[in-house]
């Protein structure tokens, strides 16, 4: 069973969302981290580009893969996470903490997000395919 | 998808699963990079059931595997294998080998599971004038790879076979728990290690055994990181239908002056006229992880050639990775751009092996 913060908004492509008033900090889920194992590389956009929703806005590296991470939410990165840059290993260590990825500015609010029982739900049904 | 005698142990070990060459296999269980070290530390095992175990007998036994083969197995002495290349008529890969000398008229030889039914039809479709009968034994033995500088002293006491002294490339027969079958001292991850050849059944019991004793289960993630380093050849990377052994720093493996087999007049030209590629070693100096397909391009944008395997090395710490590029075209220390998504990041050419193997000889 995969932690699946309450608090949280989700995304079939694992990520998950912290709206804050106009800005959103995104990451990836406990379940995606374990999946790809030891992550050894990040790959984030520069501060003030602009992303549309479901737009690939950066990478994440395990020894064997690269997986693309897709903007949950169109806007504009307004901060990048240096220090997962640096220690790409605190993907794996707390992904919903420390290893949080960039901080979105929007200004219309984000829809089509999972709540955390959805995605819950979602990998569950994943995991009995 | 195919599965081997020890799914259902991967699968109680937590690995995580995925499919390769048709096969439902164990990419990782605690992680690459931790089971990487355990195998250059003390003792990895690997489940390689999947590959193909194909057994070779008959009068012309040894006549067939020379027309197959590219290396010169006349000196493989009864109890001793040699690694080996299959070609096609124009010098490209059918698939690397290992061919293992059994006893008078037998011999097994090992290839890779992706390539495990072409491997069978190429075989079978040149035993026309060979008194050869060809056996595919891969259901009924399995296979396993114990390896790292602790599988001596682990196997030891679990076996009849005097393991201490088997030679490199050596290949007994042997029981194991008492289970019949051979134990070879031969691998694929730069370290001395054995290969253990048991009948299927017997496996589980084995493997578990193994275990217990203090061996660390070893996903298919590691076993590539373990052969990337040392250099170590895989099909579909740095051999393929479109390479042939001499652009992958394999003519030590063609052995012309054997006499004729399959591939030997277009490599004995390959080799007159050069190999058109070659295999060059490149290290990351710029932020980013080479991969797979990725291009190479000198430092004024021309195409050199691409990339074939490239990671972080677990035991380097460093980005690397092998590319075919141009023959000639670069030395040691030259640098070059890799082409990640579109974006060029710089890297230089180094000597390779990247790791020394240690082989005990």
């Amino acid at each position: 069973m995969s932690n699946v913060p309450s608090e949280l908004q989700y995304t079939k492509e694992h990520e998950w969302v912290r709206i804050d008033g106009n800005s959103a900090v995104v990451g990836i889920t406990e379940h995606a981290q374990r999946e790809l194992g030891d992550v050894v590389f990040v790959e984030l956009p520069d501060v003030g580009k602009s992303f549309e929703v479901g737009e690939s806005f950066g990478n994440v590296e395990s020894v064997k893969a690269v997986s693309e991470i897709y903007a949950p939410l169109s806007g504009e990165i307004i901060e990048i996470n240096n220090e997962v840059v640096d220690s790409p290993e605190l993907v794996n260590e707390d992904p919903y903490g420390d290893g949080w990825l960039v901080k979105f500015s929007f200004t219309t609010a984000p829809s089509g997000l999972l709540s955390a029982d959805a995605y819950q739900e979602y990998l569950n049904d994943e995991a009995n395919k | 998808m195919k599965q081997t005698p020890l799914n259902a142990r991967h699968r109680a070990l937590g690995a995580r699963m995925v499919e390769f060459g048709g096969w439902d296999m164990p990419v990782q269980y605690a992680g690459i990079i931790a089971e990487h070290k355990a195998t250059r530390e003390g003792a990895g095992l690997f489940d390689i059931s999947h590959m193909a175990r194909f057994w070779v007998t008959g009068p012309d036994s040894e006549r067939f595997i020379q027309l197959i083969d590219t290396f010169d197995i006349s000196k493989t002495a009864i109890g001793q294998s040699d690694y080996g290349i299959m070609c096609y008529e124009d010098g490209g890969i059918v698939d690397d080998i290992f061919t293992y000398h059994l006893g008078p008229d037998e011999w097994m030889v090992v290839a890779n599971a992706g390539n495990a039914e072409k491997d069978w039809a190429w075989l079978n479709q040149h035993t026309a004038g060979y008194d050869v009968v060809l056996t595919d034994r891969s259901q009924e033995l399995a296979m396993l790879a114990l390896q790292g500088p602790k599988a001596e002293s682990l196997l030891a006491p679990l076996t009849n076979a005097d393991v201490v002294n088997l030679a490199f490339h050596g290949i007994t027969k042997a029981t194991v728990e008492g289970a019949a079958g051979y134990i070879s001292r031969t691998g694929y991850t730069g370290e001395d290690g054995f290969e253990l050849f048991l009948p299927a059944g017997e496996i589980e019991r084995i493997w578990d055994r193994l275990l217990e004793v203090g061996a660390t289960p070893i996903g298919l993630g590691a076993r590539d990181s373990l052969r990337f380093e040392p250099g170590l050849a895989l099909y579909g990377h740095e051999i393929e239908r479109d390479i042939n052994p001499y652009e992958a720093k394999l003519g030590w493996v063609v052995k012309l002056d054997k006499g004729p087999f399959i591939g030997s007049e277009a490599l004995q030209d390959i080799k007159a006229n050069g190999p058109a590629r070659t295999l060059v070693g490149l290290e990351m100096t710029g932020r980013g992880i080479a991969r797979q397909g990725y291009p190479v391009v000198a430092l004024d944008g021309s195409e050199l050639g691409v990339v074939t395997t490239g990671m972080p090395s677990p035991s380097l710490g460093k980005n690397l990775a092998y590319a075919l590029v141009k023959a000639g075209s670069l030395k040691i220390g030259a640098e070059v751009d890799v082409l990640i998504r579109e974006k060029p990041v710089r890297a230089s050419v180094v000597k390779t092996p990247f790791y020394k193997a240690r082989y005990k000889k």
